[in-house]
């Protein structure tokens, strides 16, 4: 039994599959519809996995013609839509609906262009985020926002949930990488927006569908930003025998003016896993880890390292340890970015991602493992210290209908408390439908209703991804929400 | 001369709003009044006058978070910064040279609307990259929120990027919240001589694409040309990254070097656009392209038209000056643009701001997105009427 409900399904809808399954070939080739049962079972959940739907069809487009053609029936037949990419979103946002077509893009894999004179290359959507950098790495350039989830994860899903990962304290999130787009509205116009230069033009559309949770359009095409990589980089591992001398270390070194690139955080559940899996070196004996990386030449290195490691002794560090080699380094970074899938071989977890004030990170957790106790649930963190990005992985039994209604309301409560300090619900996963009913304590309903009616200009049937994002109570009517877009 | 209305909190101006809505009163929303010439003159009833809204209403140097009322003025809030060795990374840029202004002083908020950014942008971001929380009086006098105080957010639609440039047409802007970077301690520019603009451009690229993080690159046509590179950080990191700089740029010359103050005179006046400013009744254009083709396009708008112009932003951008006649050059410099970029009218008298598209029109189907969502904020029409397209 699981707590978030999802909308009714059409009847209409489910009792015209067969026509709309023959529609769609006037579109597609028979190999890009996925009918059968079986075939579909494998689009039914993405890395929410609590929560799983059968679609009604799924579709694998391999141009942005084919997008256009297929949105352009939705939208005249009223059918509902969810985009995906790969399927890691831990926040449902790929979840299917029952009568909705699922429309992947990882047909759309290519690298179009790269521009090392302007710093730019162009990617159908489809492409891996880690396949972005790998395209570029021979030139000594990447590609900077990297979620933990790279090998996997695509730049369409990375652009509709603005993600972000270790090294975006340095270079930003998705928003901040990406210069234009290729997308397609829901009456099957595609638009271009932005472009190979800095600024886009007009309204920033590039700002407003980053994040938008394919909800607004679908993207076929991104343009990002492309960075040359530092001339080097290491870690330096902080152990310490306190949580709150951690956070305050983390503080310290900001206040600093020294920016590194990542300040990545693990609690003594998560070291243990990570290191049982990674063999990074992490030492086992201290209750809060930070690995520090910074970048530069050796010498900018040596001193960045000096500066930090002058500051971490003032908070008496249990273990203090720089990386020797690159090996080392790797195996650090490793087992930080293989963490989730570490935990998730020892217990089912759900992963919270609300973000806060660094100042309140002593407080913050000590409250978390105290609400965590009070349900009776173990926890394990795992997070982005320098930019407040908490990642409680509070673990469950998937299978106890119990445990499940209990860790939602655990994780209800840290989030709860993250806004109360002056953060946010989510802070690079998004919202899909795990917090969808929790955004009225981030926002007022003027808030979200402004947030709708722009749904309802770019979706006036809200087709797009419609189970997502908003409260289901208090939704505008679709008519009601704005003005239908002119073709 | 229309009325002007001063509201001192977000709550009078909320009912200010609801009230101009019910009347169908159109309002020119103004904060510190430095940029009024800054896109199409609208014909307004009323005029907000954002300096009763005014303060820091949270600074944590530690967390690198300022929040300020929206009619701070800039000057405040940087200021503010300073005293604890920070900075607004996004370098904003001082309309006040190109408009010929000796007082006033631009407002936060006005930097937020506007996303106002200088050369740094390159390497830091905009404005909008730095944006982080908004507070907003749409055009039903409704207060909205987007964003927060964290700097990583992704809770509901960024709202607060759409206000980031939106000009005032969106909503009233009532308080704005930035992420805030530690101030280099010191900054060199290497300064190369005489390059043509299109080996100038070549070398700004390469040393863009090198490790060593400039944060200006910008080139100055002229006799001789100047080509400068700029560099901050610890003292300790400069002398390396200039050493290896000029040896992989060694076939454009040997460089000049400015030190700190010397560079920040350089950097501010480029920013400023205050090589373009005078003579004052030339019309300015800035003009924003991919930096490969900056030099081509300077050159095809040059070749039809007395122009003058300056390169930041590696060739990406295009400060253009040329005589404020006719369409002051609109339809050339759209056209050696070819629709690659976009070009913007910062200066010009009224009556051609109003006769010529100060922004660069925009396909149908985003003009149409455009007049749904301003629909949404605005119904009325009642926000800075027509100040970025006519009718919206
Ligand atoms: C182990 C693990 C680690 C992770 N680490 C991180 C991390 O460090 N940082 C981080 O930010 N996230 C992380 N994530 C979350 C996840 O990987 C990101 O949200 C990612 O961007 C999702 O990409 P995807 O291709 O899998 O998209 P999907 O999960 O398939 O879809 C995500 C959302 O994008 C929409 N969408 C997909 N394609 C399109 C399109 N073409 N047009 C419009 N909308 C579209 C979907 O409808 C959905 O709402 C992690 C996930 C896992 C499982």
């Amino acid at each position: 039994m699981t707590l978030i409900a999802m909308p009714e399904a059409d009847p209409t809808v489910l009792a015209r599959r067969a026509d709309i399954v023959k529609e769609l070939k006037r579109f597609l080739p028979e190999t890009s519809i996925i009918v059968s049962e079986d075939e579909r079972r494998a689009y039914d959940t993405d890395a929410l996995t609590a929560y799983r739907q059968l679609p009604m069809v799924v579709v694998l487009p391999e141009t942005t013609e084919q997008v256009s053609e297929i949105l352009g029936f939705c939208n005249a037949e009223g059918i509902k839509v969810v985009a995906r990419g790969a399927g890691t979103s831990l926040a449902g946002g790929a979840l299917p609906a029952e009568d909705a077509i699922v429309i992947g893009v990882s047909k759309m894999n290519q690298v179009l262009d790269v521009d090392f004179d302007n710093r730019t290359a162009r990617v159908q959507a489809g492409i891996t985020n880690i396949g972005i950098s790998n395209a570029v790495a021979h030139a000594g350039f990447f590609y900077a926002p990297d979620p933990s989830s790279q090998l996997a994860c695509t730049i369409a899903g990375n652009v509709a949930m603005n993600s972000g990962g270790a090294h975006c304290l340095k270079y930003g999130v998705t928003t901040n990488n990406v210069l234009g787009v290729k997308a397609v509205l829901i009456d099957g116009t595609v638009v271009e927006v932005g472009g190979d230069w800095l600024d886009a033009a007009g309204y920033d559309w590039l700002g407003l569908l980053i994040g938008s949770e394919g909800q607004l359009a679908i993207v076929t095409e991104v343009t990002v930003r492309l960075l040359r990589t530092a001339e080097g980089a290491r870690p330096i591992l902080l152990g310490f025998d306190r949580v709150e001398t951690a956070g305050a270390c983390v503080s310290d070194i900001i206040a600093s003016g020294i920016i590194p690139v990542a300040i990545e955080y693990m609690d003594k559940p998560a070291i243990k896993v990570c290191e049982s899996f990674a063999h990074a070196g992490y030492p086992l004996d201290v209750e809060a880890l930070l690995i520090v990386e910074v970048e530069g030449s050796d010498d900018e290195i040596e001193f960045y390292l000096d500066k930090i490691t002058a500051i971490a002794e003032k908070h008496a560090p249990q273990s203090l340890k720089v990386s020797q080699s690159e090996a080392e380094s790797a195996a650090i970074w490793k087992g930080r970015k293989a963490a989730f899938g570490a935990i998730g071989r020892v217990s089912d977890y759900m992963c919270m991602d609300g973000t806060i004030p660094t100042g309140q990170l002593p407080h913050v957790l000590k409250r978390i493992s105290e609400i965590c106790e009070s349900y009776d649930l173990g926890v394990a963190n795992i997070f982005h210290a320098g930019d407040g990005n908490l990642h409680p992985l509070v673990l469950y039994n998937m299978n106890d209908p119990a445990e499940m209604v209990k860790v939602e309301e655990c994780g209800a409560e840290i989030l709860k408390l993250c806004v109360e300090v002056g953060g946010c619900l989510t802070g690079e996963h998004g919202v899909g439908i795990e917090k969808r009913e929790l955004m009225t304590h981030q926002f007022d309903q003027v808030d979200l209703d402004q947030q709708m009616a722009l749904k309802g200009v770019f979706d006036p049937q809200w087709l797009l991804n419609p189970a997502k994002v908003f409260p289901l109570a208090n939704r505008p009517k679709p008519a009601q929400t704005g003005q239908r877009v002119a073709a | 001369m229309s009325d002007t209305v001063r509201p001192e909190t977000e709550d009078a101006l909320a009912a200010f709003v609801a009230e101009a809505d019910s009347k169908a009163l159109p309002l020119d929303i103004r904060g510190g009044g430095t940029k009024r010439a800054l896109g199409r003159p609208t014909q307004t009833g009323a005029t907000i006058d954002l300096s009763g809204l005014t303060g820091i209403t949270l600074y944590e140097p530690s967390e690198l978070v300022i929040a300020a009322r929206a009619g701070t003025p800039v000057a405040d809030v940087e200021a503010a910064l300073a005293e604890n060795g920070q900075h607004l990374a996004f370098e904003p840029m001082d309309y006040r040279h190109l408009y010929g202004m000796n007082g006033g002083s631009s407002t936060i908020g006005a930097v937020a609307a506007c996303n106002i950014s200088g050369p740094r942008r390159i390497m830091t971001g905009a404005a909008r990259d730095s944006l982080i929380g908004v507070r907003l009086v749409n055009g039903k006098g409704e207060a909205v929120k987007s964003g927060g105080r964290v700097m990583k957010n992704v809770t509901g639609y960024d709202l607060v990027k759409l206000m980031a440039g939106a000009h005032g047409t969106l909503g009233i802007l009532t308080e704005v919240t930035f992420k805030v970077l530690p101030k280099p301690e010191a900054a060199l520019t290497l300064v190369y001589a005489g390059l043509a603009d299109e080996k100038a451009r070549e070398a700004m690229s390469e040393a863009l694409g090198s490790p060593f993080e400039i944060t200006g690159a910008a080139h100055l046509p002229g006799d001789p040309a100047r080509t400068l590179l700029r560099i901050e950080g610890f003292p300790q990191s400069l002398d390396y990254r200039a050493g290896e700089l000029t040896r992989d740029l060694k076939r454009f010359g040997t460089p000049e070097r400015l030190e700190t103050e010397a560079s920040e005179t350089e950097w501010q006046a480029i920013r400023d656009v205050v090589p373009l400013a005078a003579p004052t009744e030339r019309a300015v254009w800035r003009i924003s392209t991919a930096p490969t083709r900056g030099p081509a396009v300077a050159a095809a708008i040059s070749n039809r038209i007395d122009a003058a112009y300056y390169f930041d932003w590696g060739g990406g951008l295009i400060w253009l000056a040329c005589a404020a006649e006719g369409d002051a050059g609109a339809a050339i410099i759209r056209e050696a643009l070819g629709g690659k970029g976009h070009a913007t009218l910062v200066r010009a008298p009224d009556d051609i701001r109003a006769a010529v598209d100060v922004f660069e029109p925009q396909p149908d189907a985003l003009m149409a997105l455009t007049k749904g969502v301003k629909t949404t904020f605005d119904p009325g029409g009642i926000l800075n009427p027509g100040r970025m397209y006519a009718g919206v």
